[in-house]
């Protein structure tokens, strides 16, 4: 009769409150696990996002990231097709790849002129085929829900806007937005009526030019030289950002439009090379070879390079916002888990005190009386937590089946409500040995005090 | 050589502030092989010596030495050690693990010891036992499944498990009816002249005091007499 044996028997003994701290167990399992799968699921939807639309590095001109985002002509990359020929025929890199592609931000201002409005943007050059590409990864599983650009088989002089953009440009109605309030008239525009002499030269002088389309607008920047240099575009489509700050200066158009507008007649530049990778966990290796590369045949080049991370802060605060709320989750149960196994084991001391003391008389050593208990502990935080492992398995199939949909910050769309406990090992196996360490430490305490009963008083003990 | 060896023992309790002797001046050899009974009444302190013989409790003075070892000298796992090997224990209350049945209540006592029985010799030995007290077709019962003559039965067996020199009983069969009890004597007295162990009891049954070679009588927690029968040539 091994300890184990012994210690399992009297668990059995007293069922029902076995079931009960079992039961405590269990739901403290499954509520670890089902909200660890859920921020789990949010960390990968996020770090999807972000891949998708700014890969897993870029290379960018050094200094950029900190002082260059309204500057492109001071911090572009001059020969960025040669780097970008280097890394995607690099051995090392190669196999990690899946798009490398070029882009260039600017800042500018952007007006529908027919209507007399403009606002500040922030415009985005990109390699329309290649960004589709970058949206199809989905290394984690999520139900497909790829969308190419509405900028895809467009003319060069395209662009595509956000919805806050169009609502100021007044570009809702030629661009079929829904839910897009109108502008109400200034006070100016309700003033008194231009005199006729007035009003037929600008009828004559808008007469003389041809007819623009209703989507037209025009993207004012600084080039290369600073003086402004004005591109005319014609806005395919209005799509939201999903953060109202990013709505309302969002426009994308083709990097070849936004390079003419920057650099003119010069030679073309980027802000950033993208580099999407197979996995994120290919993220060190990818950046230690980047910076070897840098170091050697790309030494001639001021470059820099930064992981999604880093380019987006938000990604960090939301994980490490989660993460503070898992701790906090599983702390809260771990002292529950705590409590009730200690207060199961300190009842087994008590009603078994005899029995105790029965052991000892018959030559069980005090150690033994501690294993014992301990063995109690150990057993029912095994036990427990493979039951409450399977049970979040189970929980968590039936929510991922159930059709339930959410929409997470930043998103316009409502995505699958999805909790991922299975496949996430180190989760689970994290969960299950916390449980067992803290129905082990709690049974601690009761097996010593069992251990340092006087064998006489134990006997005695009714 | 006497198994049991008492020499000037005290032994005081203490509630709340006041000191309660349980005994004094305590001297007192127990014979080998002998049907040996601490006998008094409640309270005369016979079960507090029946503890301090058996090594479950430890004199505020005096010696005690059992089968030759100076028990008092030995730390807590070595006396555990001891009593595992060397006594044998019978309560009142028969005592036996609930969660094991007569077979294994009766096998416990020879894991602890780790006395050196091989897988198959312990269980001749636990099976022989069993037998022996007459409950060997119990051997699968639990606690809770027998009577409880059948389970002091399973305890002498327990207690003889180890080959102890020594087996201690307090009142043994003060929680069984007279016909039980008189089994039960009859049956520890067999088993004691067959192993050749030596008996110690605490009991006022007059059923036990009759089997009894030696009788103690203790009152106040000192002994008033020692009355010892002849030994048959």
């Amino acid at each position: 009769m091994n300890t184990f044996r012994l210690a399992l028997r009297n668990l059995l003994r007293n069922h029902r409150r076995s079931l009960t701290t079992l039961l405590a167990m269990m739901v403290g399992a499954v509520s670890i696990l089902l909200f660890g799968g859920y921020s789990g699921n949010i960390n990968y939807g996020l770090q999807t996002d972000f891949v998708k639309r700014s890969g897993h590095i870029q290379i960018q001109h050094k200094d950029y990231f900190l002082y260059g985002s309204g500057n492109p002509a001071a911090y572009g990359i001059a020969n960025y097709q040669h780097i970008i020929d280097v890394v995607k025929n690099d051995p090392v890199l190669k196999p990690m790849l899946t798009v490398v592609t070029p882009t260039l931000s600017l800042g500018g201002i952007a007006g529908n002129f027919a209507q007399g409005v403009s606002r500040t943007v922030l415009g985005s050059g990109v390699v329309v085929d290649e960004q589709n590409r970058m949206r199809r990864w989905n290394d984690y599983g999520f139900p497909d829900r790829y969308k190419p650009l509405a900028l895809s088989n467009t003319p060069v002089d395209s662009a595509v806007i956000g919805t806050g953009v169009a609502r100021v440009l007044q570009l809702c109605g030629p661009l079929k937005v829904a839910h897009c309030p109108q502008a109400p008239a200034k006070a100016s525009e309700t003033g008194a009526a231009a005199p006729d002499d007035i009003a037929a030269l600008s009828a004559q002088e808008n007469s003389d030019k041809p007819a623009q389309p209703a989507t037209r607008i025009e993207l004012l920047a600084a080039n290369a030289h600073g003086a402004p240099n004005v591109a005319g575009l014609n806005v395919v489509q209005a799509v939201p950002q999903g953060v109202k700050e990013l709505d309302d200066l969002f426009v994308m158009l083709h990097l070849a439009q936004a390079q003419r507008l920057v650099y003119g007649g010069d030679a073309p530049q980027a802000t950033a090379i993208v580099l999407q990778l197979q996995h994120t966990s290919q993220i060190p290796a990818a950046q230690a070879r980047l910076e070897t590369l840098m170091k050697t045949t790309l030494r001639d080049d001021a470059l820099e390079i930064h992981d999604f991370a880093t380019l987006n802060p938000s990604y960090g605060q939301i994980t490490g916002m989660f993460a503070a709320i898992f701790g906090f989750i599983a702390i809260l149960i771990g002292a529950i888990v705590l409590f009730t196994v200690g207060n199961t084991m300190s009842m087994a001391v008590v009603e078994r005190t005899v029995e105790i003391g029965t052991l000892r008389a018959i030559g069980l050593r005090r150690g033994g009386i501690r294993r014992l208990f301990m063995a109690e502990g150990l057993l029912l935080g095994i036990i427990g937590s493979v039951l409450g492992v399977l049970m979040a398995l189970a929980l968590a199939w039936l929510i991922n089946h159930g059709g339930l949909t959410w929409t997470p910050p930043g998103n316009v769309e409502p995505v699958p409500l999805m909790v991922r406990v299975w496949g996430e090992s180190r989760m689970i196996i994290g969960t299950m040995l916390g449980l067992v360490l803290v129905a082990v430490t709690s049974a601690w305490w009761p097996a010593r005090r069992a251990a340092k009963l006087q064998i006489v008083d134990a006997l005695r003990h009714v | 050589m006497n198994p049991v060896v008492l020499r000037n023992v005290a032994k005081h309790y203490r509630l709340d502030a006041v000191d309660v002797p349980a005994l004094a001046d305590i001297d007192l050899e127990i014979h080998p092989e002998r049907f040996t009974v601490l006998s008094g009444p409640s309270g005369s302190g016979k079960t507090t010596l029946l503890n301090l013989i058996g090594c479950i409790d430890r004199p505020d003075q005096g010696d005690i030495t059992v089968d030759g070892q100076a028990v008092l000298t030995l730390r807590d796992d070595a006396l555990s050690d001891f009593r595992a090997r060397r006594i044998g224990f019978v309560f009142q209350n028969f005592n036996l693990l609930p969660v094991l049945n007569a077979y294994e209540n009766v096998e416990y006592p020879l894991l602890l010891a780790g006395s050196g029985y091989s897988a198959k010799q312990r269980r001749e030995r636990v099976l022989g036992l069993l037998d022996a007290v007459g409950l060997a077709d119990k051997a699968r019962n639990r606690p809770g499944q027998l009577s409880g003559g059948q389970r002091q039965r399973v305890a002498i067996a327990r207690a003889l498990a180890t080959e102890p020199m020594l087996v201690l009983a307090d009142e043994p069969t003060a929680n069984l009816d007279s016909h039980t009890g008189a089994a039960i004597i009859a049956l520890m007295r067999k088993m004691q002249r067959e192993l050749k162990v030596s008996f110690v009891f605490s009991s006022h049954d007059p059923q036990v005091l009759a089997e009894a070679d030696d009788v103690v009588s203790i009152r106040d927690g000192r002994i008033t007499g020692i009355r010892r029968m002849e030994v048959a040539a």
